[in-house]
């Protein structure tokens, strides 16, 4: 059954956990892959001598070559030390928005589908942010934030936090109404009513049993947030909404590059394969991840 | 060429050129348009895209044609002071229209639908779009069936607002007579199929999407046109209109192609049609703020006259902005062959035109000493200061790969002459809207120097020269709107202004504007010119007749139009 | 279960009343100006003029009043009169766009067919291809089918359709010449030529949104299979002899449709909301891309009534999935 084993320390069952985690093949080259990517963008700046915004109008439209592994952009900037900033704005966009899209979308999810007194209040007010459009909300918080932001944390973590905020905020419905629909059925599972009637408290019976039953929707969503996320952004740069315009994220590269695809395929190419890179990465993380936290497979 | 400027002349004076006298026979022509036309009222709509499209179908008594000369189209001749149809004090102008003219219903045009449009415009409720072209007329007369008299209440050095250009075509009293002022918008019928003179007439149109038209019977030429139907695609991206008529050959026509030109000539290399440049006025430019735009200060102060920016107002720094940047290469890199090298306001007509050289080499060194000399010297972190003023710079624009690429540019010279430059685009919609609850409107002008582009209409600038008088910029008592955007202020400019409204001799007034446009640019630095802009189009090679016109509508020959075999 | 429906069903009005007026609220808070795509050589004062004629001049209540009379009261009677020949609606002002002048709803019914051919086409193609997909990856977890199904979805899912939009154009219009690269909204189908000719100016567009859903929803099945398949009740009718297809297709899928329900119940409405980045590289020129001009060119009158139609069906439509929950479940009870 689920964990009702209560007597079992936590120690050992978190070790369970790595282990069931570390047999699971791709969930090990998924977090291995997605540990490169975030160590090659974070620590690669470091070593590579090019800076993303230097522009060398001689160097311009420069196919790969030794100087310039991934070559250069139409204004001579150097492709690789772009893609390497770029992959900071994205992923670090893209994991916190998809984050704060998970964690306000599982917890109003379990409260309308746990409480039947909230799930009418919390499954309307969903559907009013699924109904709202979303380039109008991110201009009126550029409008009301902006230039708070800006004089608190500076223009590019004031940015950062803006666009992360909204991408989450306009981007958890789907997920409240996904873990809110499993709540529904697994609220009238026995397992749910034995563990009641033994006097369970509320907080207790989600935090246990209903949470770790709902963690397959929610890790798809996850591995669906990263990439909605880092493709939202593009399109907001695109509009003008985005990060300022010397700002390269890999969105913006795979979105600047495809007016050049049938000259310079290999612009596109780049940032295309280290979205789905990182997208494939992390979900087969979730699935390792997944397997992991369910004990039935566990136990196998 | 030179037989295409015959054919484009006899458009006008209805010779039916020999060859292909037969109307209707060479089929369908495609037009596409990146941005979809809503309405084919111009009245109703300021829009370019509303403008063109609409062209084909209403014309107005005379245009443009693509050097910016003045050729009759509904009217049989251009009124002059020499030919007595413009009075001698420049207080009227008389039309006369071309005999025997027919609306596409074949219901005659007379001088009652010329007076009706003017009416139609002038209405106080209807919120017209060409009202300014209206500006000063203070009666029309008709005295019979074919001759049209505008008045003036001042004289009028440049008659030609009214009935001239794309911006103004008559449209048919019998269809629009109840549909005025506030009763416009009613009028859905008359403003998605008006009633024309044109050489098509709609036969479906679909608001921002698609138009379909069919060659007019009544067309005043019997030859013409060539096609038997056109239709008039809106929408997508300029890369898809270009791929589409260049690389598939889908489309006969795209407009406005504004793409890098290393991928128009890509492009181009599929052998399916030619992209073709012509020039108006358009000048994409640096705007320097003369006000300051510190968010420190005051809701009614900031960006005003009233707060001098702290280091713009300095002619050196202005000067040394403007020096450090590297024209030839803006215009190779966003351009190509749409673009030129400008360092004036108004590039064009020739009348007008100051033709000035002072920046086309760029002068890095110069800068710098420039700014030495002038006490602003370099900080531990790079950047210049003077006084604890330091020389950072928020430089924004609307958002557009070109503009974007010459922010990077730009920020890297003025990084080596120790000037700190922030970037931030903005949303078109916002940049140039005028929201006075935005801050990021280009009105408002919340940065230190903007980048757009800016033209007028017709060949004449006093009005867009006007637009830099003192007292015209935008200022919270204005509700932001205004035209002059630096906040521009010199009293000697604003004499020379008075003196060209009372100019008629055109030498005199082509010696007064570049003045003008001296004063603003080369003497002062406060409107930095870079580059001046074509207009890039699209034909598939097997349509001729083709003339890239830039000082009126684009389809303003359409009737010339034809299939190569 | 029917008592839960009607309530529900009661709800909606304030509901969406309420939603309508949120949505007015945010494009008034919004920056921007329908003069924005006027040129800058219209001066100022024109430019006020023709906002005044706009109806801009009167206070925001007031205008919201008017939308809601013109939507809820004047459009229903036009839509009356259409079909019985009524006179009800003449005289009265309907809910009028800004940038064409002319009632919004037409222009609405206008960009129907479009984007039910091809957003509506890709999301049946997506669902049909992507529950199979789901159920088969769940079922042999891990085998190649898996994982080649995994890897082309995710990469699916990651590649953005202005890429991979564009990507189709220049290979089967730009290099091979199969398909034209821009939609034709006024072609009529009426015979097997035509349509021929509309299934080829789809295929494109449907290919590119279909493989979005179809990513979306077989991740969610597969993931729902495979909690249920390790579930107690399977190993009890696998023991009780029942065949692996009635095990699977009978009592695991229905036990794990609830999220596949859901999600595809999200995406309905999304369907007639069209999709404006794919709209804009096909010029499909569907719901999506009135959308967007709309929004662009700050016609809130278009944009409201268009978001308002989206919330409708979005409210119908969950409203829908929680009724299924309990078809799918008798367990799950609302009242």
């Amino acid at each position: 059954m689920t964990d009702s084993d209560i007597s079992a320390k936590p120690s050992s069952q978190w070790y369970d956990i790595w282990m069931q985690f570390r047999s699971h093949k791709g969930a090990l080259i998924g977090g291995i892959v997605f540990i490169l990517i975030i160590a090659a963008v974070s620590l690669g700046p470091l070593l590579w001598p090019y800076d993303p915004t230097y522009i060398d109008i001689r160097a311009r439209n420069q196919t790969p070559n030794w100087a310039h592994p991934f070559g250069t952009d139409q204004l001579g900037r150097d492709t690789l030390a772009r893609m390497m900033a770029g992959g900071q704005t994205s992923i670090a966009v893209g994991l916190t928005a998809m984050l704060l899209a998970l964690v306000v979308g599982s917890f109003i999810g379990v409260l309308a589908g746990f409480f039947k007194r909230l799930d009418n209040l919390l499954m309307r007010m969903t559907d009013l942010f699924l109904a709202l459009p979303l380039l109008p909300i991110l201009l009126v918080m550029m409008l009301l934030f902006r230039e708070v932001l800006n004089n608190a944390f500076g223009p590019e973590k004031g940015i950062f936090i803006l666009i992360t905020v909204s991408i989450g905020i306009t981007s958890w419905m789907p997920t409240a109404r996904i873990v809110r629909g499993d709540v529904l059925a697994l609220k009238e599972r026995e397992f749910v009513l034995a563990a009641r009637s033994i006097g369970t408290s509320n907080t207790r019976l989600i935090l246990r049993h209903i949470l770790p039953n709902v963690m397959s929707p929610i890790m798809v969503s996850a591995t669906l947030g990263i990439a909605n996320a880092i493709i939202t952004e593009s399109a907001l740069s695109f509009l003008g909404l985005g990060f300022p315009p010397d700002f390269p994220t890999w969105g913006r590269l795979l979105n600047d590059a495809t007016d050049y695809l049938q000259q310079y395929p290999e612009r596109v190419f780049w940032p295309g394969l280290a979205i789905s890179l990182t997208v494939l990465s992390v979900n087969y993380l979730g699935d390792g991840l997944r397997d992991a936290l369910d004990p039935r497979i566990r136990s196998r | 060429m030179i037989k295409y400027l015959f054919l484009g002349a006899a458009a006008a004076f209805t010779l039916a050129p020999a060859a292909m006298a037969e109307r209707g026979g060479d089929g369908d022509v495609k037009i596409i348009y990146w941005q979809a036309p809503s309405i084919l009222n111009p009245y109703l709509s300021g829009g370019t895209k509303d403008i063109e499209s609409s062209s084909i179908v209403i014309e107005p008594l005379g245009r443009y044609t693509e050097t910016g000369a003045l050729v009759p189209y509904l009217a049989q001749e251009i009124p002059t002071v020499a030919n007595g149809g413009v009075s001698a004090d420049l207080t009227a102008i008389t039309w006369k229209l071309k005999e025997g003219l027919l609306w596409s219903d074949g219901s005659p045009v007379t001088s009652a639908d010329v007076k009706f449009t003017a009416d139609y415009c002038m209405h106080p409720e209807g919120g017209c779009a060409q009202l300014a072209k209206f500006e000063g007329v203070t009666s029309i007369d008709t005295p019979d069936a074919l001759t049209i008299t505008v008045n003036f209440s001042s004289p009028k050095p440049n008659p030609y607002g009214p009935f001239m250009g794309g911006q103004t075509p008559i449209i048919q009293k019998a269809q629009f007579e109840n549909c005025m002022g506030a009763k416009a918008p009613g009028c859905t019928e008359a403003n998605f199929n008006p009633i024309g003179t044109g050489p098509f007439v709609v036969t479906d149109f679909r608001p921002n999407d698609v138009i379909q038209m069919a060659a007019n019977p009544n067309y005043r030429d019997p030859a013409k046109p060539a096609f038997a139907t056109l239709t008039f695609k809106g929408g997508g991206d300029a890369t898809g209109a270009g791929r589409s008529v260049l690389e598939t050959g889908e489309f006969d026509y795209a407009w406005n192609l504004q793409l890098a030109p290393d991928v128009i000539a890509n492009m181009e290399k599929a052998g399916k049609g030619v992209a073709i440049a012509g020039f108006g006025p358009l000048v994409e430019r640096l705007e320097m703020n003369m006000t300051d735009p510190s968010s420190d200060l005051d809701a009614d102060i900031r960006a005003t006259r009233k707060a001098p920016h702290p280091f713009l107002s300095d002619i050196n720094v202005r000067k040394s902005l403007s020096m450090a940047i590297d024209r030839p290469l803006l215009v190779e890199v966003g351009y190509g062959k749409a673009g030129r090298v400008s360092c004036d306001l108004v590039p064009a007509p020739d009348l007008y035109a100051a033709n000035n050289d002072y920046c086309m080499k760029q002068d890095i060194a110069g800068a710098n000493a420039l700014l030495d000399s002038a006490g602003w010297t370099k900080g531990g972190d790079g950047i210049r200061a003077k006084d604890g003023v330091r020389l950072s710079i928020l430089y924004q624009t609307s958002t557009n790969a070109v503009r974007q690429d010459f922010q990077a540019l730009i920020k890297q010279w003025w990084g080596e002459i120790g000037v700190e430059t922030e970037l931030r685009n903005l949303n078109a919609s916002v940049f140039f809207g005028g929201d006075p609850g935005s801050p990021d409107t280009f009105q408002k002008f919340y940065a230190d120097v903007e980048m757009y582009a800016n033209t007028f209409d017709g060949t004449d600038p006093q009005a867009y020269l006007a637009a830099y008088r003192c007292g015209n910029e935008p200022k919270p008592e204005s509700q932001w709107q205004g035209e002059n955007i630096n906040r521009f202020c010199d009293p000697a400019y604003d004499a020379m202004l008075d003196e060209l409204a009372q100019t008629g001799d055109l030498a005199k007034r082509g010696e007064i504007a570049i003045k003008l446009n001296n004063m603003l640019t080369k003497d002062s630095y406060t409107i930095v010119p870079l580059v001046h802009r074509g207009r890039v189009s699209a034909h598939a090679k097997s349509l001729g007749g083709v003339i890239l016109n830039t000082w009126d509508s684009e389809l303003w020959n359409v009737a010339d139009w034809h299939r190569i075999k | 279960m029917f008592t839960f429906t009607l309530r529900r069903l009661a709800i909606t009005v304030p509901t969406l009343l309420f939603i309508s007026l949120i949505i007015f609220l945010l494009l008034e808070l919004a920056p921007g100006d329908p003069m924005a795509q006027v040129p800058l050589t219209v001066p100022p004062e024109v430019k006020e003029k023709m906002r005044l004629a706009l109806g801009l001049g009167e206070p925001a209540p007031v205008r919201f009043w008017k939308w809601i009379v013109q939507f809820f009261w004047i459009e229903p009677q036009v839509l009356v009169d259409h079909y019985l020949g009524t006179t009800f609606s003449e005289g009265n002002q309907r809910v009028i766009s800004w940038q064409t002048r002319s009632p919004v709803m037409d222009i609405v019914i206008q960009r129907m067919p479009q984007t039910l051919w091809v957003v509506g086409m890709s999301y049946v193609v997506g669902v049909l291809i992507a529950l199979p997909i789901g159920i088969y990856s769940a079922y042999r977890q891990y085998s190649v089918f898996d994982q080649v199904g995994t890897f082309v979805s995710m990469i699916g899912f990651a590649v953005p359709p202005f890429f991979s939009g564009v990507l189709v154009i220049v290979l089967f219009s730009v290099n091979l010449g199969w398909f034209p690269s821009i939609y034709d909204t006024t072609h009529v189908v009426n015979d097997w030529d035509s349509f021929v000719i509309q299934l080829k100016q789809m295929i494109m567009p449907v290919m590119v949104l279909a493989l979005q859903t179809t990513a979306q929803i077989s991740r969610f099945t597969r993931a729902s299979m495979l909690d249920n398949l390790n579930q107690d009740y399977v190993r009890t009718a696998r023991a009780k002899g029942l065949g692996e297809k009635a095990v699977v297709l009978a009592h695991v899928l229905r036990n794990s449709l609830i999220p596949v329900v859901t999600v595809i119940a999200l995406g309905v409405p999304a369907v007639f909301g069209g999709a404006i980045i794919t709209e804009q590289v096909f010029k499909v020129n569907g719901i999506g891309q009135l959308f967007i001009t709309a929004l662009l060119a700050n016609d809130l009158p278009m944009v409201h009534t268009v978001a308002f139609i989206f919330a409708i069906l979005i409210v119908t439509f969950n409203l829908i999935a929680d009724v299924l929950y309990g078809i799918l479940d008798p367990r799950i009870r609302y009242d």
